[in-house]
């Protein structure tokens, strides 16, 4: 049984600016060289008649600036943030509850882990066509779908974030004769926030796919929309731009996100210690 | 949790969820959800099938041949990583990136590339597990300590020797626990594309199942992948826990 | 330097009880069924000084300061602090940990406070006295600090002024200078020699020091371990007023720290 605290770890982060290593000062130069690399390796391969289907790089470019301009988009995003925002939030107030208790009660704890456990390892988006049975095709329905992925794994990480809470802390507030509500609330909850807060970011994560699916499986919204709205009229350069669009915005959503918890929740970390 | 002084496991917890579901279904309280006994009966009458079997081999083939080549891709990537830092900082940017994008937007994308069959399949399986395989290698190739490295030259190993003879073993529980998280990615994966290309395979099964309203026949099929899932995790975690013993004192 | 050791046996470890704040008595410890701690232990500790536990690894010496501590149940066997038996915690007893065991989200005054946060003292009376320890120990400055900010002998101070800060009548010390190095830890045994002084507490300490203990003690209860059971009790006669340094090079000083590694070289494996 595992948790992730992050899709584990990232590899080489700072070692950017290295001055004991001239040859390292570059670091920035050839990542961004290899990012036009691909980007140029794109280009021609569009060119290259093998499918019809494939677009050039700058084709699709072109797409999406043309979309983000005239506000199709924004508009999109919009639409498709609306369920996972509900949705997160939901998973995020139940998912911390439940995991929390799980943590503090050996009962709960075994009531409720193998169920998540199973529900993590398993492609719970098999589930979502079901979904529409029971909620119908709007904004109910992919806020489930939200749910249905996002849950697990926020409830798997504050239920390990809580049970692990540093004994060394609890035995010191023991010590000063702490009772068990000052050491939940006081020691056990903060010890286990940066841990819950990397959940919430793998929720986020998690649900943003589950909506997209949704879009795609269930009816056409947002961003959903665009990729099989163009796909159906073969604009296919509009359907990668859409596609394209989604890993850089879940990328920076992400980043964003590991920004806020390195900046509020581990200082030491952020000072390079 | 103890019964009449009898420690119960925690994976019996199921078996309430499991009545529940039963329960549930007798009383007939949502109606996408039929009893539990009615999907185990569905389950058996799947399983020998034979568009059931067309289907499951062709996927089973198919994530075989996705899971091999992402397994030597990733850890491949994982030790060029571990080994060269010009290799590590351009690499491990693209690995990042990939590991933590929405993999299931790129599914459309593939379907459209390589068509609705097996190729696709397999694509679907390395793109989902390999980034998986190669941080966890990564991580298996930073801990190993410099030492062991150096003993290896010492004692005159060459280059394929060392990798081979020690780093490989060295970095062996983090690759296994990556292989792990890579299997489960590929599945959630298969599915994701079945789901969306539901004209071939499996996905064909579970439109049909969903189109003409044969809830039991549908939980089936979802059933069995999960258990599908789950069944292969835990081996590899069996594999993981035979070289547990050397895990935690690797200097 | 005046004479030498004093050296008791176990049998007569039963001083008078008035003198001891804290007193043990046939404190028994098994881990699950087949690791034997502590067998029978009888102690006093008297009132205003150090008692070190010193012993080779094995020998019970932390789980005797966290049953004194109430942070850990005795198989059997009772403890006694000024005279009435206690089970748990108490606000005669404060505890200094080895890794500190600070709250990494919050400051230093916050952390110093802790103690009194638990007890209810208000706000203002708490982080005067904070204010006070923090002082004492010269920290003075980095009330605003967090943990990460400071280095492993600062963050130690913050754990003994938190304890400091709860007056409590006896200190527990778990090994508290063990995580720093060693002229830090040096300067340590100095500061708090000065400290007891001044603030007159009984201390129970644990090391795995030969030479703090004899440095620091005015009374070293020897443990041998498994089971862990009391080998011997000495009471080093060294004149603290000279020059520390000149102390640790004593003859005397030297010849107990050689006794006692004699006696306890056994019990290495």
């Amino acid at each position: 049984m595992s948790t992730a605290t992050s899709p584990t770890p990232t590899a080489a982060e700072g070692s950017g600016t290295d001055s004991s290593n001239p040859g390292l000062k570059n670091v920035t130069l050839y990542r961004l060289l290899s990012i036009a690399g691909v980007f140029v390796a794109w280009e021609i391969a569009g060119m290259v008649p093998i499918s019809v289907a494939f677009p050039t790089f700058s084709d699709t470019i072109l797409a999406f600036v043309e979309m983000t301009a005239d506000g199709r988009m924004i508009s999109a995003y919009a639409e498709t943030l609306k369920p996972l925002a509900v949705g997160v939030f939901i998973s995020g107030f139940f998912g911390i509850a439940i995991g929390v208790g799980m943590g503090l009660n050996r009962l709960f704890q075994w009531m409720w882990e193998p169920i998540f456990v199973v529900l993590q390892a398993s492609p719970v988006a098999a589930l979502i066509p079901l979904i529409t049975y029971a909620y119908g095709i709007g904004l109910t329905a992919k806020t489930v779908a939200v749910i249905i992925l996002a849950a697990p794994i926020i409830v798997l990480n504050t239920y390990k974030a809580v049970r692990n809470a540093s004994p060394n802390l609890i035995q010191m507030s023991r010590s000063f004769q702490g009772t068990r509500l000052q050491e939940v609330m006081k020691v056990i909850i903060p010890n286990a926030a940066p841990v819950i807060f990397a959940g919430l970011r793998l929720g986020v994560a998690a649900g943003f796919i589950g909506v997209i699916l949704a879009e795609l499986l269930i009816t056409p919204t947002g961003i959903g929309d665009i990729i099989s709205y163009h796909r159906s009229v073969a604009e296919y350069a509009h359907m990668y731009a859409a596609v394209f669009s989604i890993i850089v915005f879940s990328a920076v959503m992400i980043g964003l996100l590991e920004k806020v918890e390195t900046n509020y929740f581990r200082p030491e970390k952020k000072k390079g210690q | 949790m103890t019964l009449f002084g009898y420690r119960i496991p925690p994976a019996y917890s199921l078996l309430i969820w499991i009545a529940l579901w039963e329960v549930v279904g007798r009383l007939e309280l949502a109606f996408i959800l039929p009893p539990f006994s009615s999907v185990v009966e569905q389950l058996f009458i799947l399983l020998q099938r034979p568009d059931f079997h067309t289907a499951a081999l062709l996927t089973l083939k198919a994530f075989a041949i996705g899971m091999v080549i992402a397994i030597i891709g990733g850890i491949t990537i994982g030790f060029i990583m571990g080994r060269n830092r010009m290799a590590n900082s351009i690499l491990g940017m693209w690995v990042n990136i990939f590991a933590s994008a929405p993999l299931s937007s790129l599914v459309p994308v593939l379907m459209l590339l390589f068509g609705l069959g097996q190729t696709t399949i397999i694509v679907t399986v390395v793109l989902f597990s390999i980034w998986i395989i190669a941080l966890d290698t990564y991580a298996g190739v930073r801990h190993i300590s410099p030492s062991l490295s150096e003993m290896g030259h010492s004692f005159g190993a060459s280059r394929w020797q060392l990798l081979s003879k020690v780093l490989f073993w060295a970095a062996l529980p983090e690759i296994l626990a990556g292989v792990r998280m890579g299997l489960i990615r590929a599945v959630k994966g298969i599915v994701i594309g079945q789901l969306l290309v539901s004209v071939v395979a499996l996905g064909r099964l579970f439109r049909t199942f969903s189109d003409n309203f044969q809830f039991e026949e549908f939980w089936a099929l979802t059933l069995i992948l999960f258990v599908f899932a789950l069944v292969f995790s835990s081996l590899v975690g069996w594999l993981e826990h035979k070289v547990e013993y050397y895990a935690g004192s690797r200097i | 330097m005046t004479s030498a050791t004093a050296m008791s046996a176990p049998s007569d470890t039963q001083t008078q009880s008035s003198d001891n704040i804290v007193e043990v008595r046939n404190i028994t410890k098994f881990y699950g069924s087949d690791i034997h701690a502590l067998d029978s232990v009888n102690l006093g500790f008297p009132t205003g000084q150090m008692t070190t536990l010193l012993g080779p690894s094995g020998c019970g010496k932390t789980t005797l300061l966290k049953i004194v501590a109430g942070l850990l149940e005795p198989t059997s066997g009772e403890v006694f602090v000024k005279g009435k038996q206690v089970t748990g915690p108490g606000p005669e007893r404060a505890f200094v940990f080895q890794d500190f065991a600070l709250l990494p989200w919050a400051t230093v005054l916050r952390n110093v406070a802790f103690g009194l946060e638990l007890t209810h003292k208000p706000k203002a009376e708490r982080e005067e006295k904070a204010r006070h320890y923090i002082n004492e120990v010269g920290l003075s400055g980095f009330e605003e600090k967090y943990p990460h900010e400071l280095s492993g002998g600062m963050r130690q101070r913050v754990g003994l002024a938190r304890a400091l800060a709860v007056n409590a009548d006896v200190l527990l010390m778990d090994e508290p200078f063990s995580a720093v190095d060693e002229q830090t830890r040096r300067k340590f045994q100095e500061d708090l020699l000065h400290l007891l002084s001044v603030e007159k507490k009984s201390v129970i300490f644990v090391t795995h020091s030969i030479e703090e203990a004899v440095y620091v003690s005015d009374q070293i209860v020897l443990l041998s371990p498994r089971p862990g059971r009391i080998h011997s009790i000495i009471r080093p006669e060294i004149t603290r007023t000279a020059n520390p340094d000149d102390i640790r090079r004593d003859k005397v000083y030297l010849d107990i720290v050689e006794e006692i590694w004699n006696n306890l070289r056994k019990y290495l494996d």
